[in-house]
């Protein structure tokens, strides 16, 4: 884990309420894995108060990358900064994604709903430079949602794309698109990051077609490092459930282990 | 070279900057990134004697300037904690505080007997004045009769010195305070946070799954000040001072208004090395203001 409090912003890239923000910093950067994340404080006094917690988009060199959906303050004031201004970033956090080296020169599903897509351009080049070969699901409601398409059609990844509109590609959820993929082939692990509903109907199919995979959960976070124990999930582990940190313990889980219905027990 | 030693009779700490309880962790977690040993000292996580869940969430939800949260003291427990944790921190030359919880007042009796039995801890800190714990955010620190009462149990449960958090959710806190005294605790630590909720507008349901919690952060200083100020007025115990401590300067106000020690909690999650950065600030203020003892601040407050 580390501070830097002087990451600089060297490239932005916008469009509507998207945002790819590229840092120079590379203590970060070296230590960086796909599936962890950092934490970013977005103005300099105590509004916001908190940092926020940010997935790691792409690392490049001496350069990390996030990208982002404006949804509160924090992401309204981070969509203001300009190159050059230097942001305050505390990372890489978390566990990541497991890179298994018996995925030898397979197809692994990396599947991203909305703003999910976050980590799984990373992940999906990590996984590239291994010879696993990564076939890239990008879900959005409308055409718009999906500003990334070109990156990855540049990264060489096969991309299918859906929307819930019709607006580009397979017309309906992504998690309709997979099933159709599932009919005509089988991936060795399937990665995913996106909305809650479509995490959990994923590991249905998961379930269904005895898939193996793991998922990246996002929370409100206090710390990102442990300290303060607010961003905790319902987990399975082994037969026991309880609340763990997703900051810690996460925020990447095997999809079997998460519990999504959290059931009132008085 | 300033000397930023505080002296609270039972214990003596190299500077007056404690990590609080419930944003610390249980120390180890900070370890990354500073060395502990330059700590006045910290204050564990809340311990009941089992394993405990806590609460639904969400659990936080930040407001201006301030944090809610509604953890609702989870963690490994004391005994647990004792085997795991403790001999691990009992190896650092700093002060280690365990608060200690409670559903019912034995219980703060069976953790505190529990932790007194190891080696490692310095004093513990009564934790009487969580919000989260409780229906309607209730707590024994509301009421001087219960206070004293817990108190005056624990205190004959345990050798170790006695630090009583107090809540804020009250009419009259230096009537708590002064039970807590009565009682035989030996230092008084103030705030803890105060109830609290929001409200998310398109659902209307709140934005807790507790429904309440507690405040803290800089929104919460005034109130903070204003009651260490009335406290330490009106006991003769020493104390620590907390709520909302960001900077060395806002230490340095509760200082000023009669604390012996700080805490620092809510700036842990936000800055990991916040005490750090607030021992050196205190530093460079007193040798700017050529004061070569911190501890000649405490109290100094001038009221015509």
């Amino acid at each position: 884990m580390i501070i830097d409090r002087k990451a600089r912003l060297i490239k932005v890239e916008s469009w509507k309420d998207y945002h790819l923000l590229s840092l120079e910093s590379p203590e970060i950067s070296r230590k960086a894995r796909p599936g962890q994340f950092l934490m970013i404080k977005v103005s300099e006094g105590t509004q916001p108060l908190l940092r926020r917690p940010f997935s790691l988009h792409n690392v490049e060199g001496s350069i990390v990358e996030i990208f982002f959906q404006v949804v509160g303050e924090g992401t309204r004031l981070l969509a203001k900064k300009k190159p050059g201004d230097t942001l305050d970033v505390l990372g890489p956090l978390g566990n990541g994604f497991s890179l298994r080296p018996d995925f030898g020169s397979q197809e692994v599903f990396c599947i991203g709903g909305g703003r999910g897509i976050a980590p799984i351009y990373f992940l999906a080049r990590e996984l590239q430079k291994t010879g696993v070969r990564p076939v890239v699901f990008y879900g959005g409601r409308t055409e718009t949602d999906l500003p990334l398409k070109t990156r990855f059609e540049i990264a060489g990844c096969e991309l299918l794309i859906s929307t819930d509109d019709g607006s580009a590609g397979f017309s309906g959820l992504v998690t309709a698109l997979v099933e159709k993929e599932l009919e005509r082939r089988r991936p060795a692990f399937l990665f995913a990051c996106g909305p809650e509903p479509m995490m959990e109907t994923l590991a249905e199919i998961c379930q269904l077609h005895n898939l193996k995979g793991e998922f990246s959960l996002e929370s409100i976070m206090g710390c990102g490092f442990g300290a303060c124990w607010g961003c905790v999930k319902k987990i399975k582990k082994s037969q026991e459930a309880g609340y763990l940190k997703i900051c810690q313990e996460g925020p990447v889980f095997a999809w079997e282990e998460i519990v999504w219905q959290e059931v009132e027990n008085g | 070279m300033v000397d930023l030693s505080v002296d609270l009779g039972f214990l003596k700490l190299k500077n007056p900057v404690l990590a609080a309880s419930g944003t610390f962790g249980y120390g180890l977690e900070f370890k990354p990134f500073y060395d502990l040993n330059l700590l006045g000292g910290f204050v564990v996580k809340g311990l009941y004697y089992n394993p405990r869940e806590g609460n639904r969430p969400p659990r936080l939800v930040e407001t201006p300037s301030g944090l809610i949260n509604s953890i609702g003291l989870q963690g490994v427990g004391a005994e647990k904690f004792c085997r795991e944790v403790l001999p691990e921190l009992a190896k650092l030359e700093t002060v280690v505080i365990a608060n200690v919880c409670g559903a019912e007042e034995d219980e703060y009796v069976r953790v505190a007997e529990y932790l007194s039995q190891h080696k490692g801890l310095a004093a513990l800190e009564l934790n009487i004045s969580c919000p989260n714990v409780r229906e309607g955010g209730r707590c024994p620190a509301q009421n001087p009769e219960a206070t004293y009462r817990t108190v005056k149990k624990v205190r004959q449960a345990t050798s170790l010195p006695l630090i009583t958090k107090l809540s804020p959710n009250v009419t009259d806190i230096v009537s708590v305070a002064l039970a807590a005294e009565e009682a035989g605790s030996q230092a008084i630590s103030l705030i803890n946070t105060l109830l609290a909720m929001a409200i998310d507008l398109e659902t209307r349901k709140p934005k807790l799954g507790n429904v309440m919690g507690g405040l803290s952060g800089p929104a919460i200083k005034p109130i903070a000040l204003r009651m260490v100020f009335q406290v330490a007025r009106a006991v003769k115990l020493p104390v620590i001072g907390m709520g909302g401590i960001f900077t060395a300067e806002d230490a340095l106000e509760f200082m000023i208004a009669g604390a012996r020690a700080v805490q620092v909690g809510t700036a842990n999650f936000v800055n990991p090395d916040a005490c750090l950065r607030i021992i050196q600030g205190l530093a460079n203020w007193a040798e700017k203001h050529h004061i070569e003892k911190i501890s000649e601040i405490i109290g100094t407050v001038q009221i015509d």
